[in-house]
């Protein structure tokens, strides 16, 4: 049984088992215990050579993605283990939904890894149609009226979004039946690409706009964005945290494959120019966005927003540089925002209140916290040694050099997004405290693991990691 | 001369396309539901000539996913649904009835400007599938931002999905995983209407989502 | 000869149609009678009602117009001599080259413009608001009319409903979803320009949902039945219309010999009044099965019936070309 099935099957077998586990102690230590297999499969992985079945693919680009996924998903798992005592002893949670919880997130973590290693098309979206369903309960899990809207949005658009991508899905099936004949060797993207020059260019162009309109309502590209604020904010904090710091990937992932198709093909139109153009929008809105929010969670939910939007115009401007550039932002922006949420839950369970304005000098009635956050928040915004910097500067150098028109509007959305991150997080850090303060409940290790990392990743990357990158960013193209 | 077997497939993606107008139409949530009702039953009837003509034997599950699904399952349970709750039972459009098919009409003829120069080399069935199917989608995705009420909004939906079914059988060739994962959706999709129209019935006293819509905190 | 027997057919096609007017008029009244439960009256009781009034004295306001008393003879010509036109049991007519769905569309509209100018002449509140509403009707209607015209006409490459039926007849069209659409669009605007529920209810005499009989209210003596033999003879124009365009197998087309000819246009005889059974019976039990709409939403389904043709007309060429 190869790897890849292994670290599949994992969670899938934990979702069954957690469902049936009572104690939501024992649940949450499970719920651990079987990421860290995940994990230490995934890292297995990496000893293993690129193969592709016609089920599954590992290649270069997906193999640091499962890795991510993975330890994310064990460090959200170690955070949520410290995080749903309180909840419980709040009266927010009870056991029932603790149960529903633990096994509807090792479902989520198995559509999510099998949406990034699936070389058929439609298991990619299935999966990525999974996931989605996963989190829409999890969002409504309080089951407050805030809470079943926001789960509502977030269905609705994302079904929209997610039938369009299925359209694009059989457009893409029509466009290759004629080359490749029917069944299922048109739906494997290895077969697809060995073959892709041959396709109606035409076909494929709008298959891809599908393709990039549902699979960029996951990612959070503006216009769509509408569900993502209000799905970070009225989840249970570690959903926001893998939400911002997973899935949105996954989607972008999806995207970035059909990407890679379309560069194969000679006559289909680059997708550079649209990618770019969503990119900025949503860094712009976003960063403008932030000013207003009063909520700590839509905050950081809308600079999830930003960097995504960061990202994809690192992916839409192509290129080595560009797309390394995009590639380590994928990884960080995982990191510290997952960190950030981290966080955040701990504020809002020692302050008993999301708003920002109720919340303040951190610091100094919690100084441990309060740092984390200020450092977490200082790394979202882009500010060196950490590795968002990098990703960043490398992101702006290159966009000066190319397109030099195309690196305005991109420095000043960083700036403006900047600027707003760092009024709140400093609001919010120092100051005199005000409004309640419970003692922390829950294990501070995640937070610091991630951003240690993220720290160590902007002053050295190692060697082999930055080759790694270095292939895939060729083989984006 | 005639083609029976592309003329009949040709009229059951007419009648599916002419269900999802007729669901534009409707003020009253019960003849919605047995619309929608017809609609899945043509979508059925369109699965299964399919299979038959083009001799693909999954298809005729799919035919009867679709059948057993979606034209007796959710229409008895939302039928239920809507007795049980006392939903408000007429549906106020938010566009106003007449502007609403002149969108639909538009819709139509966008998505049959879009895919039939694109798809110059496709058999003339698969275009007109195609050109078909799009169209059903962008209806029920019209129905969906000019309906304020819940069980509307996820009856267009359903519609959306069965746009997508109908592309898919449109195709020759496709394989399975597409077709059960399209049935995967309806299921599952399913199940979560089901919760929400519960718990958003427990939570608020209406199922209009305009009202719904004043507590959310986007502002926040 | 042909010239002869076709003038022949003429003559006939203008005296069957005026026979059966009524029949089918008290078939849908017995049929729709018989669904709800009852008896229902005998079949030939318009027949009866008709010779009834034809022999009564005809009461006019005091401030009736010429036109008052004009609009019955010229409304019952025009429909009379449209009626004539349709091709129905055969397509050998003599007046078939001025058979032309526009024309037929000119004949119609102008009878219902002088039906609405005598509503209006008398000066009643009834009369006033029956023609406006039956205006907003023909406002509404007529368009969806014309655009399932020119959707057959682009089929079919010519406006001469013998043209029309012939080509129909030979099988060379197939099902089609731009027909499909035309001939559901056609169905509602017959209801509608007949006077059946949904629209209007012709056996109503309440002020709410009145509009074809709003409009006729003064009438009286053989006035009135000149109009209520108008009406008869429209539904059964309307009925035949449907049945040349869409099914318009079993009637007479052109044969070698003079025999086969009236052998075969007797068949047709025989068809059509098949037909008129099977479609009478069919607008009964639609009209038992649903109830009359709102005024206010006469416009939607009618708009409804537009959009329809207009779908049916942009398939045409979605379709295998044109």
């Amino acid at each position: 049984m190869s790897v890849i099935s292994v670290i599949v099957a994992t969670p899938l077998i934990s979702a069954v088992v957690l469902a049936l586990v009572p104690g939501w102690k024992l649940a949450s230590w499970l719920n651990v215990a079987f990421s860290a297999v995940t994990l230490i499969a995934s890292l297995v992985l990496f000893r293993t050579p690129p193969s592709s079945s016609p089920l599954f693919v590992v290649d270069a680009f997906n193999i640091y993605l499962i890795a991510l996924t993975a330890f994310v998903g064990l460090t959200t798992s170690v955070f949520s283990a410290s995080y749903i005592g309180h909840e419980v002893a709040s009266k927010k949670l009870d056991a029932g939904k603790l149960r529903f919880y633990h096994a509807m997130y090792q479902a989520f973590m198995f559509t999510m890894l099998l949406a990034l290693s699936a070389n058929n098309l439609g298991v990619m979206w299935v999966a990525v149609e999974g996931a989605t369903l996963t989190t829409v309960l999890m969002v409504s899990l309080y089951r407050t009226a805030a809470s079943i809207e926001a789960a509502w949005k977030y269905f609705i658009l994302c079904g929209v979004g997610i039938a369009l991508a299925l359209f694009g899905t059989i457009l893409m099936y029509l466009a290759a039946q004629p080359v490749m004949g029917p069944g299922m060797a048109a739906m494997t993207w290895t077969e697809l690409m060995v073959h892709v020059a041959r396709v109606n260019a035409d076909i494929l162009n709008l298959a891809f706009v599908f393709l990039l309109i549902g699979y960029g309502t996951k990612v959070g590209l503006a216009p769509l964005h509408a569900w993502l604020p209000d799905a970070h904010a009225e989840g249970p904090t570690p959903i926001s945290a893998v939400l911002s710091g997973l899935l949105l990937n996954v989607a972008l992932y999806a995207v970035l494959r059909f990407k890679m198709l379309l560069a194969a093909n000679g006559g289909a139109i680059a997708p550079g120019p649209l990618m770019i153009t969503m990119g900025l929008a949503s860094l712009l809105l976003a960063g403008l966005m932030l000013y207003r929010r009063r909520d700590i969670k839509r905050f950081f939910a809308y600079s999830s927003i930003e960097h995504m939007g960061i990202i994809t115009f690192a992916f839409g401007m192509g290129g080595p540089l560009a797309n390394f550039a995009g590639l380590l932002h994928m990884a960080m922006h995982s990191l510290t925002k997952s960190a950030i949420f981290y966080a955040v839950g701990h504020v809002a369970q020692v302050k008993g209140t999301q708003r920002l304005d109720r919340i303040s000098g951190l610091t100094v009635s919690h100084p441990v916290l309060g740092w984390g956050l200020l450092i977490g928040g200082v790394a979202i915004a882009g500010l060196p040694p950490f590795g968002i910097f990098m990703s960043e500067f490398l992101l702006i150098t290159s966009t000066f050099a190319r397109e030099p028109l195309l690196a305005i509007p991109l420095t000043l959305g960083i700036l403006v997004a900047f600027g707003a991150l760092v009024l709140r997080v400093q609001q919010v850090c120092f100051g005199a405290p005000g409004g309640e303060s419970a003692p922390i409940r829950g294990s501070l290790v995640p937070l610091f693991a991630h951003l240690g990392l993220v720290l160590v990743a902007g002053v050295w990357l190692p060697g082999p990691l930055v080759a790694w990158f270095q292939t895939v960013a060729a083989l984006l193209g | 001369m005639i083609d029976l077997g592309y003329d009949a497939a040709h009229m059951l993606g007419a009648v599916v396309l002419l269900m999802s107008f007729a669901l534009l139409y409707q003020r009253r949530l019960f003849s919605l539901l047995h619309v929608f009702t017809l609609q899945a039953l043509a979508l059925s009837a369109t699965a299964a000539w399919q299979a038959f003509s083009h001799d693909e034997p999954h298809l005729y599950i799919t035919a009867l996913l679709t059948l057993v699904l979606k034209a007796i399952v959710i229409p008895v349970v939302l039928h239920r649904i809507i007795v049980k709750m006392n939903i408000h039972r007429t549906i106020e459009p938010a566009l106003g009835i007449g502007l609403t098919m002149v969108a639909g009409v538009s819709l139509v003829t966008l998505s049959i400007l879009l895919v039939l120069p694109v798809t110059e080399d496709a058999t003339a069935l698969t275009r007109e599938n195609l050109a078909l199917s799009l169209s059903v989608v962008l209806l029920g995705l019209l129905m969906m931002i000019s309906r304020r009420n819940a069980v509307s909004q996820v009856v267009g939906f359903m519609s959306i999905e069965n746009g997508l079914i109908l592309a898919a059988v449109g195709v020759a060739g496709m394989p399975l995983v597409v077709e059960m994962s399209v049935a995967f959706s309806v299921m599952v999709a399913f199940i979560i209407f089901g919760i929400f129209l519960f718990h958003i019935r427990e939570r608020f006293d209406t199922l209009d989502m305009q009202k719904i819509e004043s507590f959310r905190g986007e502002s926040d | 000869m042909t010239m002869l027997l076709a003038t022949l057919y003429q003559i006939v096609q203008m005296l069957l149609v005026l026979a059966l007017a009524p029949l089918l008029t008290g078939w849908v009244r017995l049929v729709k009678a018989r669904l709800v439960g009852r008896r229902g009256p005998s079949p030939v009781q318009p027949y009866r009602d008709l010779l009834r009034l034809l022999r009564k004295e005809v009461v006019l306001a005091r401030n009736a117009s010429w036109l008052f008393r004009a609009v019955p003879y010229l409304m019952f010509t025009a429909i009379w001599l449209a009626a004539g036109l349709v091709p129905i049991f055969t397509t050998q007519l003599a007046l078939a080259p001025t058979a032309d769905l526009i024309a037929l569309i000119a004949l119609l509209g102008s009878a219902r413009f002088f039906l609405a100018l005598a509503g209006m002449d008398i000066g009643t509140s009834f009369g006033g608001i029956g023609s406006s509403r039956e205006m907003m009707i023909a406002a509404l209607a007529e368009p969806a009319m014309l655009m399932v015209v020119f959707s057959v006409s682009i089929l079919v490459r010519t406006t001469s409903l013998a043209e029309i039926a012939d080509f129909m007849m030979s099988g060379v069209v197939g099902l089609r979803i731009s027909l499909a659409l035309a001939l559901i669009a056609l169905i509602m605007v017959a209801i509608a320009e007949n006077a059946r529920i949904p629209i209007d209810n012709p056996a109503t005499h309440l002020e709410l949902t009145m509009v074809h009989e709003a409009m006729v209210l003064e009438y009286s003596g053989r006035h009135l039945a000149l109009v209520e033999a108008a009406s008869m003879l429209k539904m059964l124009l309307y009925m035949g219309l449907i049945a040349c365009i869409f099914v318009p197998w079993g009637m007479a087309t052109a044969s070698a010999g003079v025999g086969q000819g009236i052998v075969a246009a007797l068949w047709g005889m025989v068809a059509f009044a098949l037909k008129l059974a099977v479609g009478g019976a069919l607008l009964a039990l639609f009209e038992t099965s649903i109830a009359k709409m709102r005024v206010f939403r006469v416009g939607e389904f009618l708009g409804g019936a537009l959009l329809l043709s207009l779908l049916g007309a942009i398939f045409l060429y979605v379709s295998r070309g044109v």
